[in-house]
């Protein structure tokens, strides 16, 4: 008997919580694959995606939202043998569940930790909350292709904020199953956008787009000057950040500090 | 007769209530005719100077130095080397002593500081002696303890000195912009570089003085002048680890984009438009003074002022006539008499910006009120301004003017005020007015500001942190929040990089 004729998939991008192909219609080969290779159109609608999204994202409760991230977890533990054929292995599987988790514990804590109550001279209550950003775009870094991803990701959505990612260009694969896990999961639509494709394409459209208030450029190829650059057009919040890492303050970069004076009186 | 009326009889009535003047002697602050650059606690002899005068006599009141790109690297210099050798070895609570001592000495100083402020930047002396003055002599007192105390702000962070850090500050609160760029970054065991602005030189040269009676060993804190040309000289200087620009949104982006991929450290404090929302409930008298107060104080030459005036429609009415009456109260004038409410407009350039938008505001079909007023014949002056049937497309409802312009809007719901307070690139502060507790938060919450005033408007406080949203810039001085863009920590760091 012949072997039996594997379906392949076609990978898709991941943008408001649906599997569109990418406006351009075209793709590129990565991992011996055709990936969708997203354009400029695609880049406005995660954009647009996104920013939709963030209010549903931004308004949850704290606890709730460290939930949904803890369900994150199950998802890619769950898919962890199909995670570990497109990383590096079951090692960065096991790491990037664990870093997840150690996210989703920090949603309900980050206004405790960051915020403060200022003793003010006068009649008010004085006092100083973090909040999202906003929309937030990550150019993940190419490896780690799983845990780069969600290291950069996960700081900027544990904060309440909407993402779009440039996912790893060299390999994509993991990001598409990321995004698949994603659908299934409790994170509502368009409040993680993964697009794939030629990073020196996309990047640079994210960092001068107005409607985008922070850009991670931890993955930007060759220096990330001329990203920094575009992105002073709305005073983006530019982050350098580590592929490999783990920090309330990694979330802190993505958040915004609001003071209330509120009055006191009888 | 009873005695009341007959008291009256006897009582002459004045013919006029005007206030008799009452200017603050100019006595107390001796100005030297030429300063030059202060670097590694010596005046150095500029290269090239220009003359800065007192906005509202357009008197000249010195020479100041123009600093050439080679005076800030030697600035710059004597800032890298005192970090060297020194100042980021000094015992914490050695360092801490140093800024209180400054603290001090700022507030026994108080008078002749703000006097100098007053006349050199056209504030009313009422807001220098109360405002500014007290307020500057605070942050240094708040922050002066922080510098031993820096582990338990941070915890598991180790927190280090960045290094050389280059500030530069504006002409509407030339001290108090002062102190707080300088202090957190002394506290946190930095050395400084410090550009005040082109026409507000003066406080920033007599607190040199001050560094002089603190002892604070040489070069921890350097002051150059000059106009743009010496600030770009600044944030071009290799040896500078971190910029702290105050000032406009424009100039902020372009500081963004020369610093780009250079990895130095960076914070933007930026223009602002902020809205001022009375909701229907609010007590009125008291709104209509917060409204005044936020448009305004220090001529409307304030990031953060009330200049959108966000109106419940159905009290519209009232609050227009009460802000327009007590604009007729209003006394513009001699920035050193102590009556003063509106002083001079900072400058020429500043004046033909105005006047720009104010004319902008009229062709557009808002409609104007300025309350009759005799104008002083020389210096720079405005009338306190307010703009009736504006759209929120008008320039007048969008971008910044820095005066002491108002610009009315309407609103029904709390959901309306909110969309359009939030519609600017703007987000730096907002106000609002209610009685009932619950709305305030349920608008604070809502609102894409930095800092958001409810009952009040520009009120500060060394504990409490200011920055803003959006094109507003990032990061913040005061309070814990302020000490971060002036410390390394291990691992990653926060907001903007």
């Amino acid at each position: 008997m012949a072997d039996r004729l594997p379906v392949k998939k076609t990978y898709k991008l991941f943008i408001g919580g649906a599997f569109p192909r990418s406006e351009s219609g075209r793709s590129y080969e990565a991992e011996g694959q055709n990936v969708a290779r997203a354009s400029r159109k695609d880049v406005r609608d995660a954009v647009r995606a996104a920013r939709s999204a963030l209010p549903k994202w931004a308004g949850m409760t704290a606890y709730n939202r460290g939930q949904v991230l803890y369900r994150i977890a199950e998802m890619i533990e769950a898919r962890g043998s199909e995670f570990a054929e497109l990383s590096t292995g079951l090692d960065e599987v096991e790491h990037t569940v664990d870093r997840i988790v150690w996210y989703a514990g920090w949603a309900d804590k980050l206004a405790q930790v960051l915020g403060s109550s200022n003793p003010v001279a006068g009649p008010y209550f004085n006092f100083t909350v973090p909040e999202p950003t906003g929309v937030v775009a990550v150019v993940a870094p190419d490896e780690p292709p799983l845990l780069g991803l969600v290291s950069r990701v996960l700081p900027a959505l544990t904060g309440g904020n909407a993402v779009v990612a440039v996912a790893s260009e060299t390999h994509p694969l993991a990001a598409i199953e990321l995004a698949e896990a994603l659908a299934t999961s409790d994170v509502p639509g368009g409040a993680v956008n993964l697009l794939t494709g030629h990073r020196d394409e996309l990047a640079p459209w994210l960092a001068s787009h107005m409607d985008v208030n922070a850009i991670d450029v931890t993955g930007a190829d060759g220096g990330s000057a001329d990203l920094e650059r575009a992105a002073a057009d709305n005073v983006k919040r530019v982050v350098r950040g580590n592929p490999d890492t783990q920090s309330p303050w990694e979330i802190a970069s993505f958040l915004e500090l609001k003071t209330v004076w509120h009055p006191v009186g009888q | 007769m009873t005695e009341l009326d007959r008291k009256k009889e006897q009582t002459p009535v004045p013919k006029e209530w005007a206030y008799a003047p009452a200017p603050e002697s100019r006595d107390v602050v001796s100005i030297e005719d030429r300063y030059g650059h202060f670097v590694g606690g010596q005046w150095l002899e500029p290269s090239e100077t220009y003359t800065t005068i007192s906005p509202a006599t357009e008197e000249t009141l010195a020479e100041v130095g123009q600093a050439t790109p080679e005076e800030v690297e030697g600035a710059v210099a004597a800032a890298r080397e005192a970090f060297e050798n020194g100042w980021s070895g000094i015992a914490p609570a050695e360092r801490a002593k140093y800024l209180f001592r400054i603290a001090r000495i700022l507030q026994e100083r108080s008078r002749e500081f703000a006097v100098l402020e007053s006349l050199n930047g056209g504030k009313p002396i009422k807001e220098s002696r109360d405002v500014d003055l007290p307020l500057a002599a605070a942050h240094f007192f708040y922050y002066a303890g922080w510098a031993d105390k820096l582990e338990y702000a941070f915890p598991n962070r180790r927190p280090r000195p960045i290094g050389v850090a280059g500030q530069i500050i504006p002409w509407n609160f030339p001290l108090l912009m002062l102190s707080w760029k300088i202090a957190p970054a002394l506290a946190a065991g930095n050395t400084v570089v410090l550009k005040p602005a082109e026409t507000t030189p003066l406080s920033a040269l007599l607190f040199a003085d001050v560094l002089r009676q603190a002892e604070l060993p040489p070069g921890v804190v350097n002051i150059v002048t000059g106009d743009g040309r010496a600030g770009a000289a600044l944030v071009k200087s290799e040896g500078v680890d971190k910029i702290a620009f105050t000032g406009s949104t424009e100039v902020g982006k372009a500081i963004q984009r020369e610093l780009a991929g250079t990895g130095k450290r960076l914070t933007l404090e930026l223009g602002g438009k902020a809205a001022n929302i009375i909701f229907d409930d609010a007590a009125l008298d008291q709104a209509v003074e917060g409204i005044v107060n936020g448009i305004y104080f220090n001529q409307g030459h304030v990031c953060c002022a009330g200049s959108r005036l966000l109106v419940q429609e159905s009290i519209y009415e009232p609050v227009v006539e009460k802000l327009k009456r007590r604009l007729t109260t209003l006394r513009v004038g001699d920035p050193l008499d102590k009556n003063t409410d509106v002083g001079a407009i900072n400058s020429k350039q500043q004046l033909d910006k105005i006047r720009e938008l104010v004319e902008a505001g009229e062709d557009e079909g808002a409609e104007i009120y300025q309350p009759p007023c005799r104008l002083p014949e020389k210096g720079y002056w405005f009338v306190p301004t307010v703009f009736t049937n504006v759209a929120q497309s008008y320039r007048i409802a969008q971008e910044e003017i820095f005066g002491p312009v108002l610009s009315v809007l309407t609103f029904r719901t709390p959901e309306e005020a909110v969309e359009k307070a939030n519609n600017t690139p703007y987000g730096l502060s907002a106000g609002v007015w209610t009685e009932k507790g619950s709305r305030i938060l349920w608008m604070a919450e809502r609102l894409r500001a930095g800092v958001v005033w409810a009952n009040t408007f520009n009120r500060f406080d060394p504990t409490s942190p200011f920055g803003g949203y959006k094109e507003s810039g990032f990061g913040r001085e005061g309070g814990r929040h302020g000490l971060e863009p002036y410390i390394d920590f291990d691992g990653s760091e926060p907001n903007g990089g």
